[in-house]
């Protein structure tokens, strides 16, 4: 089987087994967080050997070119001399400006990053905890409209990551994060197409970025957006919200409980069955979905099955890591 | 001449509106759909669309034994010739509603029908 090379050490991989699993399973230390190519915390370099074209899906050509990969999904065919993403790759450094609780369970992450660039709103950044360990979150803020990088970060059930931001990051704390990725994003391609943004839990940070900046960006469709929790103490910027749709006539908003008997306006049920209780003839929807992968995968489903086309659907496939 | 076929039907922009069509009539149907269960609907799309490329007469890589391989687990499931039959229905339903000529349909039929034993590993 090809032998990986790493930091002058020969790691040999077995029959199925991605770079990552390899240097992993021999106590190198890679950081990665999705595994699913997807979040490319795991990026590397090939100085020596090539990499399969799989390995390379979503990197930017100037990246693909100078042998960058994904270890991940990287199955190796030969021999490989490997090394740690170099400059070009760059972590950027950033300082939190704000930690706002939005709920019970979710805080509003505000940081400061100068060398952060164009990002769009309704990408995600990989926050590092240290050198190994990374979670890829949303971005719920707007370019040209708020001021701060945003993150809703929901502490999960043992999440070292998650729970390293609730309970030991403060205001003016130095933080590793990586350039926006992601391709869930608003284009203004035709400002009367029908917008559907759905999400439930945090899963709410993308689509409060996309509202505002294709509100922003003068859309003049219909725009639906259903933000689902059990409870209605998972809910969060209820107000921001209403004060939205109040303002835009062409914004509706939904907020939905699924496991209590709703009160105030709120409605009962989940977030994919309210919507399509409500909205019939979906062919020229556009759609964006965030929150639980299950929940993502049966939506994209059956919104597909009742009308909408593929490539109007806009969801990056975030896998929640256990821990 | 099935490239003259493919030109026919609209060529990739004729497969990029029938792909969306026929894999919705596949997916919806009980029949069938349990062949179709990828969690992944990118990448069974994708598949979709590389099929729907070779039934309209356009360019492609397929042999006879990437059919046998690529079905095979399909088969060890059940798959048989009704479920076959049951696809290029559906084909035939969507090029139809594309308003695709018949008899140019009907071209598309016997392409399908060429590779019915490869794929069902006979």
């Amino acid at each position: 089987m090809p032998e990986i090379i790493l930091d002058d050490t020969a790691y040999a991989s077995t029959t199925g087994e991605t770079v990552l699993d390899t240097l992993t399973r021999n106590g190198a230390t890679v950081p990665s967080s999705c595994r699913s190519g997807v979040c490319q915390t795991c990026l590397m370099r090939a100085v020596d050997g090539a990499v399969p074209p799989e390995s390379q899906k979503g990197l930017k050509d100037t990246l693909r070119a100078r042998g960058y990969f994904l270890a991940c999904q990287c199955m190796p065919t030969e021999a490989l001399r490997i090394e740690r993403p170099g400059a070009e790759a760059r972590r950027l450094a950033a300082k939190v400006h704000a930690i706002t609780p939005l709920n019970r369970e979710i805080v509003s992450v505000a940081l400061e990053c100068s060398d952060m660039g164009d990002y769009r709103a309704g990408q995600f950044i990989n926050v590092f905890k240290d050198d190994s360990l990374s979670r890829s979150y949303s971005l719920a803020s707007a370019p040209a409209i708020d001021p701060h990088l945003t993150l809703h970060v929901r502490k999960m059930e043992n999440g070292r990551v998650s729970g390293w931001i609730h309970e030991a990051l403060r205001v003016g704390d130095q933080v590793a994060i990586s350039q926006p990725l992601g391709e869930c994003f608003y284009v203004p391609s035709d400002p009367e197409q029908p917008l559907l943004l759905m999400g439930t839990g945090s899963g709410l940070a993308p689509l409060y970025g996309i509202i505002r900046d294709a509100l922003r960006h003068g859309h003049r469709g219909p725009i639906h957006l259903y933000h689902g929790s059990g409870h209605k103490h998972g809910l969060y910027l209820i107000d921001e919200l209403r004060a939205l749709a109040r303002e835009h006539a062409n914004v509706q908003y939904h907020p939905c409980v699924s496991r209590e008997e709703p009160s105030e306006d709120l409605r009962r049920g989940r977030v994919v069955d309210i919507a399509l209780s409500d909205l019939t003839a979906l062919a020229y929807w556009r759609v964006f979905l965030c929150g639980h992968p299950d929940m993502v995968q049966s939506a994209k489903k059956r919104l597909y099955l009742a009308g909408a086309s593929l490539k109007n659907i806009y969801a990056d496939a975030f896998i929640h890591s256990a821990a | 001449m099935t490239q003259a076929l493919f030109q026919k039907i609209g060529g990739e922009s004729a497969v990029n509106a029938a792909v969306d069509i026929f894999y919705r009539k596949v997916l919806a149907d009980d029949r069938v759909n349990g062949f179709f269960d990828d969690v992944d609907m990118e990448r069974q799309a994708a598949k979709q669309k590389a099929f729907l490329t070779m039934a309209f007469g356009g360019p492609n890589n397929y042999t006879g034994a990437d059919m046998r391989r690529g079905h095979a687990h399909l088969v060890t499931r059940g798959l048989n010739d009704q479920h076959f039959d049951i696809i290029v229905e559906h084909l035939a339903a969507t090029l139809k509603e594309l308003n695709v000529a018949q008899d140019n349909i009907d071209q598309v039929a016997t392409i399908c029908e060429s590779t019915r034993k490869d794929i069902l590993g006979r």
